[in-house]
């Protein structure tokens, strides 16, 4: 039982940073081109300004739950994706500095290498994330030990590169549709185009993906009417989006949309956490690699107390931060804080 | 070179240079938290200039905290898969919870403090600038939590080739936790009080803003002599959990290689770094070391080669001695160098009650370089408790090769360690040159209508990055 609701609860971290992070990703990659100029890149980049450290919180959390709860799972995960996660970190470094330093000088190369590091790293780490989670549901050559035996080829499934695709696609898109409910002037009228232009080829994505991990997933109905919540999403989203309708309706859909397709995953992995292409027995399951029943019970009670605190503050912090940002004379002058 | 060398150098670097930011950001969140509530209470357009000038300094060390944070989370199953399955059951849980009630809070309400001038009530901006540091004093808790289970492991079981909890209260009452614990806050107090008053000190000399930088030095200064005088006494209890816990930690920190009773305090001492190479002592306290390592005038101290005879007859054939000379070195580096601060700081008070700190020649151009020092012993700090654990990765339970990952190899490792060399570098010099000019800026300018729309009724977020 707790094994099992300890799933959710991994699961539910992974989908509520791409929710939250994903869009924060999305205007990170965009925003050299929804914004021409310094000032415009700035409105586009301080609408996530005070959420996107809080956002990334998600993927620590969620990395911290498996250790916790699954600890054979985050072992075996991590050290397989080597490589692919060192270069991850390396993205969100970048990334994470990136807004930091880049207002400090006002020099144009300054801030455009700083801009390319933002925008690098916004890109690599929803793909680099994606490809890693298709990886659990595609396969991986695990030993008996729970050791990764491939090479760094071997990561590289097909799944898990059209997932990290799609994500980053999903990303973008989530990104857009968040630029058209915070950002003005010219950017807003960018973010608008842009999101008009990714709606049809992620929608396309998104139903690829929603098939083949179907087809992929332990044979169940609830695979199923979890595969339509994302493609129904998508498909919202882009006549939402393409019909013009009120930003937040195509918002809410990409929302439902990124969140779906990451839940779907899990659903579709579940009983289990690591498939081993090299033997059925040697895959990781809820069974066979969660904590003990006393550690999960603790973990329980710190989730119920902490997690209702957490999202109420972080829903007032979207609240507090509800208007559009916009460039007004002041802050054109104005030095960072 | 092989797999664990590398390994080790890894975690070491990416974890000491963490940490370089992570006490500036905890004593600097906690004092700048300090001056904002002093000018929610006076209200003076200066005092907000100055909150805001130390903030940015807080900003560019938590910019770079949290993201080489990233790496502390994720590097445990990277490098040491094998270490993470035996003791993700206890070391986990404390991981977890510190995603859960420190980073959120801290990230959370960074965003909005640094967001909300203009946009929140005063009264609700303040609340937001203490979160700050609780969100990161918590962090610091449960991580130390973990750190200490390695320590002194307890509240667990072995079963089925793992360690198990049993009890979580057990893990958060470790008396190497509580005191270590207390060893960070104090830290972070130093960092704080030291980057306080290095850059009012530096402000001083050159007489700009002297009345606002007379006031920060002297909060700067109170932190760094608190911080460092209390160290005295909670690293005394450090000391005196590592002759119970963990003997031969403190026996390798004295270079002590024979039983002794009483005990002298070796000062200096040239060699004496293996059982086979008799030192030459330069200089001895006598009775000292009995006094540190037992709080008694007389205690015994069991020296390092009748530990390892006790170490082979427990855990089998091996070494168990961990690097002496790195153990002997950095205990005296750590201690020698608080010393010299905690003087400097009552030189500092001194001055304070002659009413001379702020013109004090020589005081100001010694504080102005006193910010080196809190790197050099905090460094020296972990050292002396991560390499004295050694061979161990868990004290007494897993020994630090067998924690590595299974599907290891020296290569990535490689590649790994070239990314953190060129990214980590990069950094750490972009950082440094933007605190330095951000300090040398002094009080930002106000643009002249932001104070007074602090209660707007339609507040909209300014351009803050």
């Amino acid at each position: 039982m707790l094994p099992t609701v300890w799933f959710v609860i991994v699961a539910f971290f992974w989908t509520g940073f791409f929710v939250l992070e994903g869009f924060d990703f999305g205007v990170g990659a965009l925003h050299t081109i929804v914004g021409r100029t310094d000032i415009e890149r700035r409105v586009a980049i301080n609408t996530i300004g005070p959420v996107w450290d809080g956002n990334e919180v998600w993927l620590v959390v969620a990395a911290a739950s498996m250790f916790a709860a699954f600890p054979n799972w985050y072992a075996s995960f991590f050290s397989a994706l080597y490589l692919p996660l060192w270069f991850l970190l390396a993205a969100l470094i970048l990334r994470g500095v990136s807004f930091e330093f880049r207002g400090k000088f006002a020099g144009p190369r300054w801030r455009a290498t700083w801009s390319a590091a933002l925008t690098v790293g916004s890109v690599l780490a929803p793909l680099l994330i994606g490809v890693g989670l298709g990886d659990l549901l595609a396969g991986l050559p695990v030993d008996g030990t729970g050791d990764f035996t491939g090479s760094l080829v071997d990561l590289l499934t097909p799944f898990g590169l059209l997932l990290g695709l799609t994500l980053l696609a999903l990303c973008l898109l989530h990104g857009s549709a968040f630029l058209t409910m915070r950002a003005t002037g010219p950017a807003l009228h960018r973010a608008r185009t842009l999101l008009r232009r990714l709606c049809l080829p992620t929608a396309t994505l998104v139903l690829v993906v929603a098939v083949w991990l179907v087809v992929l997933a332990e044979p169940g109905g609830w695979v199923m009417v979890a595969a339509a919540v994302p493609a129904v999403a998508v498909v919202a989203a882009a006549v939402t989006g393409l019909s013009g309708r009120p930003a937040a309706a195509t918002f809410g859909a990409t929302t439902v949309t990124i969140g779906g397709l990451v839940a779907l995953l899990f659903a579709g992995l579940y009983p289990t956490l690591l498939v081993s292409t090299t033997d059925p027995a040697y895959s990781l399951t809820v069974a066979n690699s969660s904590a003990s029943a006393y550690s999960l019970q603790v973990m329980t009670v710190v989730a119920v107390v902490l997690v209702p605190i957490v999202l109420g503050y972080q829903a007032w912090t979207y609240y507090v931060f509800r208007r559009r940002v916009s460039a007004g004379p002041a802050e054109t002058t104005a030095a960072a804080a | 070179m092989d797999l664990l060398d590398l390994a080790r150098i890894q975690f070491a670097t990416t974890s000491v240079y963490h940490f370089f930011f992570v006490p500036i950001t905890m004593g600097l969140a906690l004092l700048v938290a300090v001056l904002h509530t002093r000018w929610f209470r006076r209200g003076t357009p200066e005092l907000r200039r100055v909150t805001r000038f130390f903030g940015g300094l807080m900003l560019i060390s938590i910019s770079v905290g949290v993201v080489t944070g990233l790496v502390q989370e994720f590097q445990f199953g990277l490098n040491w898969s094998q270490y993470s399955r035996f003791v993700g059951d206890v070391f986990g849980a404390p991981l977890a919870m510190e995603g859960l009630a420190a980073f959120f809070l801290e990230s959370t309400f960074l965003g909005l403090w640094l967001f909300g001038w203009g946009v929140l009530s005063r009264r609700v901006h303040l609340v937001t600038a203490w979160m700050i540091p609780l969100g990161a004093g918590l962090s610091a808790l449960f991580i130390i939590a973990a750190n200490s289970w390695m320590q002194n492991p307890r509240g667990y079981t072995i079963n089925s080739g793992r360690a198990e909890l049993t009890s979580i209260g057990d893990v958060f009452t470790n008396p190497v936790f509580i005191w270590g614990y207390l060893h960070v806050l104090l830290v972070a107090l130093i960092f704080g009080g030291a980057m306080l008053l290095t850059v009012s000190a530096w402000h001083l000399r050159r007489r700009s803003n002297p009345t606002e930088f007379a006031a920060t030095a002297k909060l700067g200064l109170v932190a760094l002599l608190i911080g460092t005088v209390m160290q005295f006494h909670v690293g005394g209890q450090l000391g005196i959990n590592e002759t119970t816990y963990q003997p031969m930690k403190i026996a390798a920190a004295e270079a002590n290689w024979t039983t002794c009773q009483p005990c002298s305090f070796s000062m200096l001492q040239i060699g004496g770094w293996s059982a086979d190479d008799p030192p030459t002592k330069i200089i001895e306290i006598p009775h000292l070391l009995s006094l540190l390592a037992t709080g008694t005038w007389n205690g015994e101290v069991q020296g390092l080669t009748p530990l390892n005879e006790q170490y082979q007859q427990r855990f089998g054939p091996g070494e168990y001695v961990p690097d002496v000379f790195i153990q002997y070195w950095s205990m005296r580096v750590m201690a020698y160098l608080a010393t010299l601060v905690a003087l400097f700081g009552l030189w500092g008070i001194w001055l304070w009650w002659r009413r001379k700190l702020a013109t004090a020649r020589v005081f100001l151009w010694v504080a102005s370089w006193i910010m080196i020092t809190p790197f050099l012993m905090s460094t020296a700090g972990w050292f002396l408790t991560e390499s004295g654990r050694q061979p161990w990765i868990v004290q007494g339970l897993m020994l630090t090769r067998d924690g590595l990952s299974g599907s290891g190899s020296a290569s990535q490792i490689v590649v790994s360690l070239g990314v953190v060399a060129v990214l980590y570098s990069t950094i750490g010099v972009i950082a440094t040159i933007l605190m330095l000019r951000h300090a040398r800026a002094g009080l930002p300018d106000e643009p002249s209508t932001a104070t007074a729309e602090a209660d707007a009724g339609d507040p909209t977020p300014s351009l803050t990055y």
